[in-house]
């Protein structure tokens, strides 16, 4: 069973979500190709991934903004040589893998937890209120990962060939316009070791930087938000944590004035520490969190940044 | 220009779901149901073209059991203009309702067909994709914003990295994020005038879909539970037990 993973990029070099999805192929038990559709830097990078045998580059200009109208069908055309396409369950894998299952007629498996078998995994449903466990009967597999489910594969120690691929190009239906990128120093949500994160409770955008981002720099965190502070404006979209958001699990997730909604805790419960500050001593986030504090924010927080 | 949306009865999103005892699946005997909440969002970015000038005809369709009509007179009395319901007690996937999708717009010719990014209870998030790959349409997923411009569609894109903005050929597939807009509570009037619009019943065997499923769910079970930890008193005790744990 040979597995095809695709790379997701940023910013021209391999992400950590590639990594996390190369273990979940490496589970599948077979040889693990990985595609790279973007710059030659890339793929002599991924070249380097543990346990990668093969790279596949496809150069095309026409793939280089991941327009999924252009990579599904370069990826459906390679997938003779394939019994598995995995991606990881970022924007552009959800994105891009149920166009591929569509073109070989296969039923997506969204978002696996685990590999149970050659064709069993678990997934998470109901916004992870629960966990089915699903077996394919299709020819071929195509999968999502969820990152935080797996660890990551090395970003060294392998010597994977490079190979260059083509397909066929542009399909003329779509055209990228642009990115508008949330430029910031801090660590990414989606990989950061420690997350702050702020509700509506925080008030406004000013109030949301004032009080989350110094103690976000004395943890040498990144900073999320939930749905309501993000609607509210205080915090650009890609904060969102949750079902609809990213799904985060750091060593330490702080949620401040988060009332800890099921849609949020899609997003944060398998943190392994959950610290939460909120007001009201019934709100649900504090059923998951491990320590828990009860008070007004607006104290507690330049408190605790001024002590940690 | 028509749009299509797809909308799916789904278990209410403000219930907490129960897991059965046996390990079949989620318990759904009398909980409350309503209209998936991203295809109500679907439902109003549709009607709000329509009400731009921008579309002359917004139909609804949904696949799923004689109840699914409830979720389909919601879109009709938010505005939509007539409903197809494809009756099945089945439990029909992505893959198929895309299938069954692809042989309606190919009867009804939408230059879009707007759905919802993702169901709340399979959270498979596939239909529109595999739908716009069926019919070889671009795709607009996870938008937040949509701008017609003659014979293109501008989405942007709620993105890992931002905001993502990227123009189609109409006819394209929209898929619909939760900031795109605010959808609107239907009047007393306008549920009554819902009854009355046209409402056509099909099987998926009238599109000779097989609504066979791909995959078995073997098991369903209960995530992992949490165990709630500790309140702390204060600050100080806080702070030293976050540096107990070897956290801060
Ligand atoms: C389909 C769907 C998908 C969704 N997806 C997501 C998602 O991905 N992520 C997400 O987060 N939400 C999501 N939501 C929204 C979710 O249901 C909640 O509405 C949202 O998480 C609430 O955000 P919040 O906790 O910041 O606000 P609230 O629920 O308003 O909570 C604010 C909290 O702050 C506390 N508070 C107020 N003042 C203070 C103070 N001075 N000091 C301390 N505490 C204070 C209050 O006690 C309260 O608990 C989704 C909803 C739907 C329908
Ligand atoms: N049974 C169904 N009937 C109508 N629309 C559906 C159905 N299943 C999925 N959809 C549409 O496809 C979107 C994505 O669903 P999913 O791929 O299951 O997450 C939903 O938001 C709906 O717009």
């Amino acid at each position: 069973m040979t597995a095809l993973v695709l790379a997701e990029l940023s910013d021209g070099a391999v992400a950590p979500a590639t990594l996390s999805a190369v273990t979940a192929a490496t589970q599948l038990g077979g040889p693990v190709h990985v595609l790279v559709a973007g710059a030659q830097g890339a793929a002599d990078e991924a070249a380097k991934i543990a346990g990668v045998e093969k790279v596949l580059h496809a150069g095309d200009a026409a793939y280089a903004d991941m327009l999924a109208e252009n990579v599904a069908p370069l990826v459906a055309g390679l997938m003779d040589g394939y019994d598995a396409f995995l991606a990881p369950a970022t924007t552009t894998g959800k994105n891009v893998a149920p166009r591929v299952a569509a073109l070989l007629d296969v039923m997506q498996v969204s978002d696996i937890l685990s590999v149970e078998g050659p064709k069993s995994f678990t997934r998470p449903i109901y916004a992870g209120n629960a966990i089915a466990t699903v077996e394919s009967s299709d020819a071929k597999l195509v999968i999502t990962v969820r990152t935080t489910a797996f660890d990551k594969a090395g970003a060294e120690g392998g010597m994977a060939s490079v190979e260059a691929v083509s397909g066929p190009g542009d399909a003329g239906i779509s055209t990228f316009v642009g990115l508008e990128a949330v430029k910031s120093d801090r660590p990414e949500l989606t990989s950061a070791g420690t997350i702050v994160s702020g509700g509506r409770a925080l008030k406004d955008g000013e109030t949301f930087q004032q009080l989350i981002t110094p103690l976000a720099d004395k943890l040498g965190a990144a900073i999320g938000a939930s749905r309501a502070a993000v609607d509210a404006g205080y915090v650009p979209n890609d904060y969102q944590v949750g079902q609809t958001g990213k799904i985060v699990a750091p060593e330490l997730y702080v949620a401040i004035g988060i009332s800890g909604a099921i849609q949020h805790l899609a997003g944060m419960k398998d943190s392994k520490v959950i610290v939460a500050i909120n007001k009201d001593p019934d709100a649900p986030i504090f059923q998951v969190a491990d320590l828990g504090l009860v008070a007004d924010l607006f104290e507690a927080v330049p408190e605790l940044t001024s002590k940690l | 220009m028509k749009i299509l949306v797809p909308v799916k009865r789904v278990i209410d999103y403000n219930v907490k779901p129960r897991v059965k005892a046996d390990g079949s699946g989620v318990d759904l005997a009398n909980v409350k149901m309503s209209m998936n909440p991203f295809d109500e969002i679907a439902v109003e970015e549709a009607i709000r073209l329509k009400e731009a000038g921008a579309a002359e005809e917004v139909i609804a369709v949904s696949i799923g059991p004689a109840k699914a009509q409830e979720t389909l007179r919601t879109a009709l009395a938010m505005g939509a203009d007539r409903a197809i319901l494809v009756e099945t007690d089945a439990e029909v996937e992505p893959l198929a309702v895309a299938k069954i999708l692809k042989a309606i717009a190919e009867a009804e010719e939408p230059g879009i067909v707007m759905l919802g990014k993702q169901a709340i209870d399979d959270d498979s998030n596939q239909t529109g994709q595999m739908l716009a790959a069926l019919m070889g349409r671009p795709q607009g997923t996870f938008a937040s914003k949509v701008e017609i411009d003659g014979d293109h569609v501008s989405v942007t894109r709620e993105v890992d990295g931002g905001l993502e903005t990227v123009k189609l050929a109409l006819p394209a597939i929209v898929t619909t994020d939760l900031r795109l807009n605010e959808p609107r509570y239907a009047s007393l009037p306008n549920i009554m005038k819902a009854k009355k619009k046209p409402l056509d019943t099909k099987t998926p065997d009238d599109f000779g879909v097989d609504v066979t499923p791909r995959l078995k769910t073997t098991h369903v079970g209960e995530p992992p539970v949490r165990q709630a930890g500790e309140i702390v008193p204060d600050v100080d005790t806080l702070v030293a037990k976050l540096k107990a744990m070897g956290v801060a």
